[in-house]
């Protein structure tokens, strides 16, 4: 009765040769490619810490009021303009001005790679049906898998810095746009398709005019999302050398300051609402061609 | 007008996963429900022919399920045939290739939905346009030419509105002018009128007409209703199961209906608004009473006797004598035709 009282498993001896082989194929890896993903990172690079770098020096009053522009633009509504300036005289009174302009550049710099990675992946999502089950689970992956393993390969590849940082975040964070982008294009009215088809429409055409314009809004949640998300990486991506506000964070939580983890912890909320406001009210007024009435 | 625009030869569609395969069966005589039942295939249409003259109104009508909306989209090809031909000016649209297939849609026929599928994030000027902008026209010629048909379907004033801003009268006389600005020849019309109230319906069904008289398209009309049809057709063709079971002009398909089904479609209708004295008219002219133009219906006909207090009357075309019609003749007609139990048809 041995072999059901205990789990057949592989011998020890053969287990620890197996984890060796691939801890060295990857080590090989690495040590072969590493300095190539380096230099092919490089530009990422420069731009995040000129964004960085352009964010801190720039006269704080002109940082509130180009936030407040955005809330503008993106929201319509002083009350979104008046949050998002007390927030950021909060934020810069309490001494958290710079992390915050570094957590501003690391979270721009991810959305826009997301937004690029991210669309045409779910256009060419959208087209295929094959394409979508091969890419679903790896997007499943990507979102359950705990941020801290696929930390170590990054590591390992790239080491510690703002770039391995940028890759965590995107790795979490692209998920939700990829999948948006997909169901918004799927969900394109099948009629107005065949109309585009009846009048010659050729493929860029459909695409271009009829089905990323009627997916927008959903592609918006998805860009919406991706921010949001790698606003929830900031802290992760501060353990492996990624300026901003995760940093204090971090320093609270193994030197147990309640105050000053709950301050930037709070910035961070901040920042998250902001975003998700303008985000998020500038994805319905893309829909306002959906409401009737004759009043406008 | 007896030019051949259109020439449908021996058209079938079949849904399933293999349907070429299945049309051996179908030429062997096996019926849709045997096709189903033991094929596991759906039969759309069924060795379907059609000569479709230049200029005309050709209406195609049936039930749902009758295969009409299946045959409109083969003309343009948005459903691929299991076998057969569909033959435009002398031309296979079956046999283009991509390139030719798309300039045939983008020149030669456009189209009109029943649900409008209008672009709803563009203004009713930018979805006028947007066939002239798929046939990459010029700039002020696109413009023009839209700002035109906007007038002409009686839209001036609303040209920066959004689609879902507009009724659905409203609407389909966007997808109107949407299909008209292209220029086409052929003008392929899916139940276009069918998703508006009976009022609207009407006055669309004049707009079209009044175009149509101007404009002489080669048009195709899908619809379920026969008033529709008879109304705007030239001549009408009646699907059923995929299989045309009659075709002809209006006054054919009601006074000689090619079996049941068709019968039951026009027992319902006012025969009398429907029904031209041509068609019943004796050929040999009367001596007296009033006058009528042959091509008056013969509830008016009944009137004009009345009227003159006359049981006969003369027929005319272009002021000529051409024959006689008498009181008995016009009320035979317009009683609907018995059915088999002897009966007259009627709602039971």
């Amino acid at each position: 009765m041995d072999f059901l009282d205990e789990f057949p498993t592989m011998d020890r001896q053969e287990l620890r040769e197996l984890k060796k082989a691939i801890d060295l194929g990857f080590r090989n890896f690495s040590r072969a490619y590493g300095d190539a993903l380096e230099t092919f990172f490089e530009p990422l690079l420069y731009f995040m810490v000129w964004l960085e770098k352009l964010l801190i020096i720039t006269p704080w009053p002109i940082i509130i009021l180009i936030m407040a522009g955005l809330a503008w633009l993106g929201a319509r509504s002083w009350l979104a303009v008046a949050g998002t300036v007390a927030s950021f005289f909060v934020i810069g009174y309490f001494g958290m001005w710079e992390d915050t302009m570094a957590t501003l550049a690391i979270i721009s710099v991810a959305t826009l790679v997301c937004i690029v990675v991210g669309i045409p992946l779910g256009i060419w999502m959208a087209r295929s049906d094959r394409v979508q089950t091969l890419i679903t689970p790896v997007l499943d992956v990507m979102q359950t898998i705990p941020s801290f393993v696929y930390l170590i390969p990054v590591v390992m590849l790239l080491g510690i810095g703002k770039v391995p940082g940028l890759l965590a975040v995107c790795i979490y964070a692209v998920p939700p746009i990829v999948r948006l982008t997909n169901l918004g294009i799927r969900l394109v009215d099948k009629e107005v398709l065949e109309a585009a088809d009846a009048f010659g429409a050729n493929y860029r055409q459909k695409l271009f005019d009829v089905q990323v314009p009627l997916a927008l809004p959903n592609i918006f949640a998805g860009v919406n999302q991706t921010i949001m998300m790698s606003l929830a990486m900031v802290v992760i991506a501060s353990m492996i050398g990624v300026k901003g506000l995760g940093v204090p964070v971090l320093r609270a939580i193994s030197n147990q300051y309640l105050a000053l983890g709950l301050m930037n912890g709070l910035a961070i909320v901040a920042l998250a609402i902001i975003f998700d406001r303008i985000s998020q009210n500038f994805g319905k007024r893309l829909q306002k061609h959906r409401e009737g009435g004759h009043d406008v | 007008m007896s030019e051949i625009k259109v020439k449908i030869k021996n058209l079938y569609k079949i849904f399933g996963a293999n349907p070429a395969s299945m049309i051996s069966h179908i030429r062997n005589g096996t019926s849709k429900q045997t096709l189903l039942d033991e094929h596991g295939h759906v039969l759309g249409l069924n060795d379907v022919s059609l000569d479709i003259a230049a200029g005309g109104v050709q209406v195609i009508m049936g039930l749902s399920g009758s295969g009409k909306s299946t045959l409109i989209r083969h003309f343009n090809r948005l459903i691929e045939p299991t076998a057969g031909e569909i033959i435009v000016d002398g031309r296979n649209v079956i046999e283009m290739g991509k390139n030719e297939l798309r300039d045939f849609r983008r020149f030669r026929a456009s189209m009109v939905f029943q649900k409008f599928a209008l672009l709803p994030h563009r203004t009713i000027t930018d979805n006028v346009a947007y066939g002239l902008v798929i046939q990459s026209s010029a700039k002020d010629e696109i413009h023009e030419r839209s700002q035109k048909w906007i007038d002409r379907v009686g839209l001036t004033g609303f040209e920066s509105y959004y689609p879902a801003q507009l009724s659905g009268g409203m609407q389909q006389r966007v997808g109107l002018a949407r299909a008209l600005a292209t220029d086409a020849e052929i003008l392929l019309m899916d139940e276009a009128f069918s998703a508006l109230d009976p009022l609207i319906r009407e006055e669309m069904q004049d707009v079209l007409l009044g175009l149509q008289e101007e404009l002489k398209k080669t048009i195709v009309f899908i619809t379920h209703d026969l008033d529709e049809a008879l109304r705007i057709g030239d001549r009408i063709a009646i699907l059923r199961d995929g299989t045309i079971v009659q075709t002809g002009s209006p006054q054919d398909i009601i006074l000689n209906p090619a079996d049941d089904y068709v019968t039951d479609f026009t027992k319902n209708i006012n025969r009398g608004r429907v029904l031209q004295v041509a068609a019943i008219m004796d050929d040999k002219t009367s001596e007296n009473g009033p006058k009528i133009e042959r091509d008056m219906v013969i509830e008016d006909a009944l009137q004009v006797l009345s009227k003159a207090d006359a049981t006969t009357a003369i027929v005319t075309h272009n002021a000529k004598p051409v024959g006689s019609v008498d009181l008995n003749t016009i009320i035979a007609a317009l009683t609907r035709p018995i059915d088999d139990s002897g009966r007259t048809g009627s709602y039971t």
